[in-house]
């Protein structure tokens, strides 16, 4: 029995009266590619960010490869395997696309405490940089001000700089969102290239794209999990229909 | 003998008590509903003081002044927020650097027209003669400005609690855009928090005139008091400006009267235990 | 650095070198020194608000922690020497201090904390009479020699601070270009973004607040040294803003931009003053002017507005027929 990649126990979050998280499991095993489905409000990115830190959890626990992360500050999460996108993009618009991979590599660099070099030296830096951009194929647009980038490319920007912290975990959160149709063929194919060592849980809405893409599926409704198992048992169980179309 | 003393500084305490909530209640609640720490608060309750002096000058009753007083200040808050503060609508920090802007022009014009000296303000002739009780002399005067300020704390509670303006309020300062959503009128909201605050403000500056006097510097005074208030009892919150007014009175006071030199020191004390253990103050609902 | 920066900068330390012999004047000298030890006050405080996106409005009390020691140690009777590294010393633990308590709550709840505990310093300083003078101020008794060199005259005391702010200028240069500086900018913009990319957004600023403590305590001693005197007034919240306001009008996102913002200021307020009584008004009028007109600044907007008349001289030049240059 391996240990889950992501280990996740009767986690729990209110919001004043407002329960957004009732007492989630879920267990992701190591290399599986997990996706979690929902009606809007279900508690999907309340998830995420209990997982990340961003927010507290009330009670239960999380695990990564063994490891509780309760308690524990977001960017040391980081520094044991964990990465995320988000769905509205968070990106650093006024530089340039290789400088805000630059950004993400430096988060787990030790150089990131240097307050002296000058960073634009650090050519081993830009270079790998540059060498994330080639692989979701933003290789020519490096030098591009983020400002002035498609959407489509600002979205794979962010895989990037993700993909870019070398993860254990991905967390992705509706990574297809607003893309145009070959956008996000584009889009799945660098997802599919992903190799296994990544563990990969991704939100997403667009059911064509992303249930192609998953192995097994987690049903939210209500901050509760309604539906577990694999693909195949997710979309024939009844209670995923009641959950799209109402009670 | 030594009673007398402790009797005399506890109803100094709760007075200047009393007065701070005036200050820091207008304070908390434009905090809370625009997120704008008004610096110019302090110039507001100087300017309320001086604007009392002129009054009283020109013989208006004293009640009357307080009150026409603190809507002048009210006014000039007006002002402030409608021809600036809304320019710079979405930029917080710039509005909050406009407000310290604004408040160097209120304290230079005030020094203009009032000049340096440090006007006292006559106390109502009714109110002047101690009170006299079981041996002891309570200074009357203070005791109704304590009196005031507690029912200004009924008033502002009602008005919270009971009135459909304060449900407004309450809902602007849990989620402005969910309010905005929902149909509040947002911006007239923020006109009439910001007149309501700089009026408490002003009215503040008028009852303090007979204990502080009106002087340049009195707003310099005032504002950290009011902002280690909001630190302490918790921004946003009218139950967190009350009790942090009177624990702030209380140890300013007693520092001032018992160790004059590091008075300022002991205020510290209470506010970095707090901001150590509990971040949002006593009370916070504001995340600041 | 690209040839054209290599050449203003050089152009700029030559001009500086030569402002006492250029001017004559011992007045205008001296203002000069204290363009420079505002500017690197302004600095400091710039480390925190153009490249960290915080607005401490108390900073001027590390100017006045430090210049308080400075004179108290020195009066005691220790030599030039240990008195500085002291005071420096001191300002800058109380920085660290401080900085702990003022980012307990970011954003709007840190400009609050640091004005009150700015003004907390400030109050110490004008009550504890026996230790401060209270509001008459404290003398320095004279200016040091340091390695030797004797800095009484206006000329020598103006190379002196030039030299010590040169220095700062280099360390605070390659701290905004450094991977620090570039990962303090990323958690001005991106806070969340970045503790999610692994970086420690607390500990990052807080070690921007104690540096941006240091170098203000440096510029303390220059203080000091320049004014031979002390009082609680250069540690109000007028001194704070004014701080403020010479980074913000200068441009808070460049280097040159507290520079300017310090020289201009400066010079109005020496000159100014002499034909207006009314200096804190203006003070607030240009304050308010600034912020609603020019958020970014004068050093940007005068590079914005010369780059957008080059374009149109550009522009212009292709649409003759004679034109080889294309349009831009």
């Amino acid at each position: 029995m391996t240990t889950p990649a992501l280990e996740v126990a009767h986690l729990s979050k209110r919001f004043g009266g407002l329960p957004a998280t009732k007492d989630v499991s879920l267990s992701v095993a190591p290399g599986e590619r997990r996706l979690i489905i929902g009606p809007n409000g279900a508690g999907k990115t309340t998830l995420f960010n209990l997982i990340t830190g961003d927010l507290s959890a009330d009670a239960g626990s999380v695990r990564l490869f063994g490891r509780e992360l309760i308690g524990m500050p977001t960017q040391r999460r980081v520094h044991l395997g964990l990465a995320r996108t988000y769905q509205i993009l968070t990106l650093f618009p006024r530089e340039r696309l290789v400088h805000n991979v630059v950004l993400s590599l430096l988060g787990l660099d030790r150089r990131r405490w240097n307050p002296w070099a000058i960073l634009t030296a650090s050519r081993d830096l830009y270079a790998n940089a540059r060498a994330f951009l080639e692989r979701v194929g933003l290789g020519e647009a490096a030098e591009r001000i983020v400002a002035e980038t498609s959407y489509g490319e600002r979205r794979r920007l962010e895989l990037a700089m993700a993909l870019a912290q070398k993860p254990k975990l991905l967390l992705l959160d509706e990574p297809l969102a607003g893309l145009s149709q070959p956008e996000r063929q584009t889009v799945r194919g660098l997802l599919d290239a992903i190799p296994r060592e990544v563990t990969i849980v991704m939100i997403e809405h667009d059911m064509d794209t992303a249930l192609a893409f998953a192995e097994r599926i987690t049903v939210l409704h209500y901050g509760e999990v309604i539906v577990e198992g694999t693909r195949a048992e997710v979309v024939a169980d009844p209670r995923t229909r009641e959950v799209y179309l109402g009670d | 003998m030594q009673w007398q003393f402790w009797i005399i500084q506890t109803l100094n305490s709760v007075a200047f008590g009393g007065l701070l909530f005036l200050l820091s209640s207008g304070f908390s609640l434009i905090f809370g509903l625009m997120r704008i720490p008004n610096l110019a608060h302090g110039a507001f309750f100087m300017l309320g003081a001086y604007f009392g002096f002129t009054l009283l000058q020109l013989k208006l009753q004293f009640w009357l002044a307080a009150l026409v007083g603190g809507l002048g200040v009210g006014l000039i808050g007006i002002v402030m927020e409608r021809f600036v503060l809304r320019r710079l609508a979405g930029n917080e920090q710039g509005q909050v650097l406009v407000t310290l802007g604004v408040s160097f022009i209120i304290a230079d014009i005030c020094l203009l027209v009032w000049s340096g000296d440090p006007m006292p303000l006559p106390a109502p002739q009714a109110l002047r003669p101690p009170l006299r009780f079981a041996g002891f002399a309570f200074p009357t005067y203070r005791l109704v400005v304590l009196a005031i300020a507690l029912a200004a704390a009924l008033a502002l509670y009602l008005l919270m609690e009971r009135t459909r303006l304060g449900a407004m309020i309450r809902a602007g300062v849990d989620d402005t855009e969910m309010a905005r959503g929902v149909g509040i009128p947002v911006s007239r909201l923020f006109t009439t928090v910001f007149l309501l605050g700089a009026t408490l403000a002003g009215v503040g500056g008028v009852l303090g005139g007979p204990i502080l006097n009106a002087y340049p510097g009195l707003d310099t005074d005032m504002l950290p008091l009011a902002l280690i208030v909001v630190i302490l009892g918790g921004a946003g919150s009218l139950l967190g400006a009350f009790v942090g007014s009177f624990i702030v009175g209380f140890i300013y006071n007693f520092g001032i009267a018992l160790v004059p030199d590091l008075a300022y020191f002991v205020l510290f004390l209470p506010m970095v235990l707090v901001l150590v253990f509990l971040p949002q103050g006593l009370f916070g609902r504001v995340q600041i | 650095m690209t040839r054209r920066a290599a050449a203003a900068l050089a152009l700029c330390s030559l001009a500086l070198l030569a402002v006492p012999w250029v001017i004559g004047n011992e007045f205008y000298v001296n203002m000069a020194s204290q363009v420079l030890i505002y500017a690197l006050f302004a600095l400091s405080i710039n480390m925190l608000l153009g490249y960290g996106g915080m607005v401490s409005l108390g900073h001027a009390a590390y100017l006045g922690i430090a210049g308080y020691a400075c004179i108290l140690a020195t009066t005691a009777g220790y030599d030039q020497l240990t008195a500085a590294v002291f005071a420096v010393a001191l300002s800058t633990a109380a920085a660290a201090f401080f900085g702990v308590l003022s980012l307990r709550a970011p954003g709007l709840g840190f400009i609050m904390i640091t004005l009150a505990l700015g003004q907390i310093v400030w109050g110490v300083a004008y009550r504890a009479n026996d230790l401060t003078g209270g509001d008459n101020g404290i003398r320095h008794p004279a200016r040091p020699m340091p390695l030797g060199f004797d800095i009484r005259d206006a000329t020598s005391f103006y190379y002196f601070t030039l030299v010590v702010f040169l220095v700062a200028l280099f360390f605070i240069w390659r701290f905004g270009r450094s991977p620090f500086g570039a990962s303090l900018k990323g958690a001005r913009d991106q806070p969340r973004r970045m503790r999610m990319l692994g970086h420690n957004v607390w500990l990052v600023r807080w070690i921007t607040f104690v540096m941006a403590g240091f170098w203000a305590s440096v510029a303390g001693v220059l203080y000091v040294y320049y004014n031979l005197f002390l009082s609680p007034h250069a540690i109000s919240l007028q001194q704070s803003a004014e701080i403020l306001l010479m980074a913000i009008l200068g441009g808070a996102s460049t280097l040159s931009g507290p520079i300017v913002g310090a020289a201009i200021i400066t010079l109005v307020k020496n000159v100014v003053s002499t034909y207006v009584e009314r200096w804190n008004t203006l003070l607030g009028v240009i304050f308010v002017v600034v912020i609603v007109f020019m958020p970014y600044g004068l050093v940007p907007g005068c590079a914005q507005a010369w780059q957008r008349l080059r374009n149109r001289i550009k522009s212009r030049k292709a649409v003759s027929p004679a034109a080889s240059e294309p349009a831009q």
